[in-house]
């Protein structure tokens, strides 16, 4: 096989999708409005999406694109159900804040 | 051939700086030569020319964010199209079978939506009923 | 067309491709048919045919692994059926099967759509989900699996879409995908240590990279972490308590039951087969893992008023038991994760069917509400054995089956749920009945030897001894005796507890077939345990 052209490096892939990774995570634990946890979670999947394809375009397979590309239907599924839960939610308490949403507790 | 990265990804960030240089150049070069006309009709929010009412911050009808939802569903399907696409010749007969299953999947998820209404536009409210408890347990 | 899709790709797939097709088939039928109520009633006879058809093609698989005494491999190996498989589709089956059976009662009703086909459907497509858990080799696969039971389960946890339940479903979706996301995370270094999807091919990449290798190790605990949520394993076990107690019952049956069994099957592919070099990274990780679920989940049940809730941590505290399985590693430990799980399904599901059927009620006299929940069963004409043929009758039109149909309905529809430990108050005196099969399945839950429940515990102590970790040992018997006084004050509730306010059982035929099933196979595991150990045997076979 030809060698791939030199290209930005494998690593820094990595590490644009670990920093993306770690801002879903923080997205997720510090922000309190549900949709922007939400979009925290889709971030993480992004962030996901990026290493898979840059381990793919390294390996110069295409498991890792497949791979990637169930992870984005998965995603579009998640934030449907996820969606109509949301809509259920406000329906039923009139309030998107996670820290007013506790009925269920010890 | 470019040897190494920065070779490689020059162009790119020249690329970047020329749109820059144009972008700021015509902004300030409207904010130099331009004539400015200020009055309260000029300030005045632009709606296709009528005057604007109510507030820009109003909740949609919940059929809009049914149709985005089932647009979202049905549109990240077709992204399997592509693989498909690309090993189709290579799989022959057994790609066309295949693929006739998946529409099929997919035909019985527009089915159900159809037969949900949710493509019902001009009905009041599509049927969601929210007041229905789920007998046995709740 | 053969080359791409064999004989024995297709007979690997079977099961799935009928548990998808029945579930669509639940789904549109449904649509079809509405406003017809005696048509309705197939529905649930549709979704058990599924399961039935599943059935056969499961035990045409197990016939055929059993005769040739090896695994039957799909897919260029994405795939695979062996003893580990089998025995979790077995266990996924019956909870299937149960929770189908005993949610009959909420298809019986009429006018208005009550979701029937939704709720079937999702039924079957979590199963198929767990299908693949348990039979996957292959990243991707894994993963499809989880996800499809997943957010299967986020629609069922959310059903009744009032304030609890839509609360539980929205905690249970955003930690549920959180957890996803940290799997795929780990799922995406291992791909990239292998540079394929394939279990087999991880596996070697680990053994190649040494357990010491930093990558390995972030892989390692990041898909862990995403395996271990789905267990409700301890300090990823927030979810499960509010999940159980706010989602439908007969959904927290199956949760309880079907999600949890194929998370396990999940954790042990992974750990046992690709991690099985960085054995040293998770077997300490996962042995404090296993004692703090052990240890919150005991605890934490003491204090419960709820019973779902108290359940719900004692399903934590059972999660840590079969996680003792793993953390042993030996051949006693794999069978006895898979003979913990048999033997959890039927009690489980069996105690949550209890309480899904109970009613608090709010008649004034007792005795009006004795007329109405036990006259009609005494009076009933039917045996349980011809009870599916009459159902399947237009029923409606026999008086006394309407009142006894009505009947029902004004115990299920008006009366609130009966969740407290104080409503189960006198159940001996009122309906012994259901008090007896509560008692079992607490006596299984419990580990007392007669019923099913002894015989995974046992399993799991010997691996643990034979493994040499008495500590271990010592620490998982003393919750035990935990757990035995917090089941005990339910069933002191039940015995000694003074019968008022009065509970009512809103019962039909599904729910007694569902009842009896389980209490048959609690009993029936503990006293006759041969057949169901080789049932369930996945390692050291010959």
């Amino acid at each position: 096989m030809p060698p791939l052209p030199q290209t930005v490096p494998l690593s820094w892939y990595l590490l644009l999708s670990a920093i993306l990774f770690g801002l879903g995570v923080a997205g997720f634990l510090f922000r309190k409005n549900i949709i922007t946890v939400f979009m925290s979670i889709e971030l993480m999947l992004n962030a996901v999406n990026l290493s898979f394809i840059a381990f793919s375009y390294q390996f110069r397979q295409v498991d890792g694109h497949i791979f990637a590309f169930f992870v984005m239907v998965v995603a579009a599924a998640e934030a449907a159900v996820g969606l109509g839960i949301i809509l259920t939610v406000f329906k039923n308490r009139a309030t998107l804040q996670i820290d007013e949403i506790s009925t269920l507790k010890n | 051939m470019p040897a190494s990265f920065p070779d490689l990804y020059f162009p790119v960030l020249l690329q970047v700086v020329i749109a820059f240089a144009v972008a700021t150049g015509l902004v300030a070069m409207a904010f130099l030569v331009g004539k400015r006309v200020r009055g309260k009709v000029k300030e005045m929010p632009y709606e296709c020319g009528i005057p604007p009412t109510g507030s820009a911050r109003e909740r949609f009808s919940v059929k809009f964010y049914l149709v985005a939802m089932v647009f979202i569903l049905f549109d990240i399907e077709a992204i399997f199209l592509y693989p498909w696409a690309v090993v189709y010749r290579e799989l022959k007969l057994f790609a066309f079978v295949e693929m006739f299953v998946f529409i099929a999947l997919i035909l019985a998820g527009f089915f159900y939506i159809w037969k949900k209404g949710v493509l019902n536009w001009s009905r009041e409210e599509p049927e969601v009923v929210t007041e229905r408890r789920y007998p046995d347990a709740v | 067309m053969s080359l791409y899709y064999t004989a024995s790709d297709h007979f690997v797939l079977l099961p799935a491709i009928l548990l998808a097709l029945f579930g669509c088939a639940v789904l549109l039928f449904d649509l079809t048919a509405l406003g017809s109520p005696r048509q309705r009633l197939w529905l649930p006879g549709l979704a058990l045919s599924g399961l039935g058809f599943t059935a056969v093609a499961l035990l045409r698989q197990h016939m055929l692994v059993a005769a040739q005494g090896v695994e039957i491999s799909a897919f260029r190996g994405a795939m695979a059926v062996d003893r580990f498989a089998l025995a979790f589709n077995w266990i996924f089956l019956v909870a299937a099967v149960l929770v189908v059976l005993f949610s009959y009662r909420h298809l019986r009703r009429e006018g208005g759509p009550d979701h029937a086909g939704e709720y079937l459907g999702l039924v079957l497509l979590a199963h198929c989900g767990m299908f693949f858990l348990a039979t996957s080799l292959d990243l991707v696969t894994l993963f499809i699996g989880l996800e499809l039971m997943a957010v299967c389960f986020y629609v069922l946890v959310g059903f009744a879409r009032d304030r609890r339940s839509s609360e539980a479903a929205i905690k249970y979706l955003l930690l549920g995908a959180f957890s996803s996301a940290f799997l795929l995370y780990g799922f995406s270094l291992l791909y990239g240590l292998a540079g394929s999807t394939r279990l087999k091919d991880i596996a070697d990449a680990v053994a190649n990279q040494g357990p010491g290798d930093p990558v390995v190790l972030l892989a390692v605990v990041t898909s862990a972490a995403g395996a271990l949520f789905k267990v409700a394993a301890v300090p990823f076990h927030a979810w499960a308590p509010d999940a159980y107690e706010g989602a439908p019952t007969p959904v927290t049956a199956y949760l309880a039951v079907g999600s949890t069994a194929a998370s396990f099957a999940f954790l042990a592919r992974l750990f046992v087969t690709p991690l099985a070099d960085a054995r040293e990274i998770w077997d300490p990780l996962l042995a404090v893992i296993a004692v703090a679920t052990l240890t919150i989940g005991n605890l934490a049940a003491v204090t419960q008023s709820n019973v779902k809730r108290l359940l719900a941590y004692s399903s934590i505290g059972h999660a840590g038991y079969v996680l003792l399985g793993l953390v042993a590693g030996n051949n006693t430990g794999l069978n006895g994760v898979a003979v913990y799980l048999l033997t959890y399904a039927p009690m489980t599901a069996g105690a949550f069917l209890i309480v899904a059927a109970m009613r608090r009620t709010a008649r004034p006299a007792a005795a009006p509400l004795e007329a109405v929940t036990a006259a009609p069963v005494a009076a009933s004409p039917r045996g349980r054995s011809g009870a599916t043929v009459m159902e399947a009758q237009p029923e409606l039109s026999s008086p006394r089956l309407e009142e006894r149909a009505s009947a029902d309905d004004a115990v299920a529809a008006t009366a609130e749920p009966a969740e407290d430990v104080d409503d189960f108050n006198g159940l001996m005196h009122r309906r012994p009945g259901y008090a007896i099969w509560m008692l079992i399945f607490l006596m299984s839950l419990a580990g007392i030897p007669p019923t099913a429940g002894f015989l995974g515990k046992y399993y799991i102590f010997l691996s643990l001894i034979e493994a040499g970790r008495y500590v271990l040992a010592v620490i998982a018997t003393l919750y035990v005796a935990v757990a035995l006084y917090y089941y005990f004050r339910i069933v002191r509730a039940m015995f000694a507890g003074e019968p008022d306010p009065p509970v009512g059982v809103a019962e039909n035929w599904g729910t007694k077939v569902a009842l009896t099933a389980a209490g048959v196979l609690t009993v029936g595991i503990g006293l006759y345990p041969e057949p169901f150990l080789r049932l369930v045997q996945i390692a050291g076979m010959r």
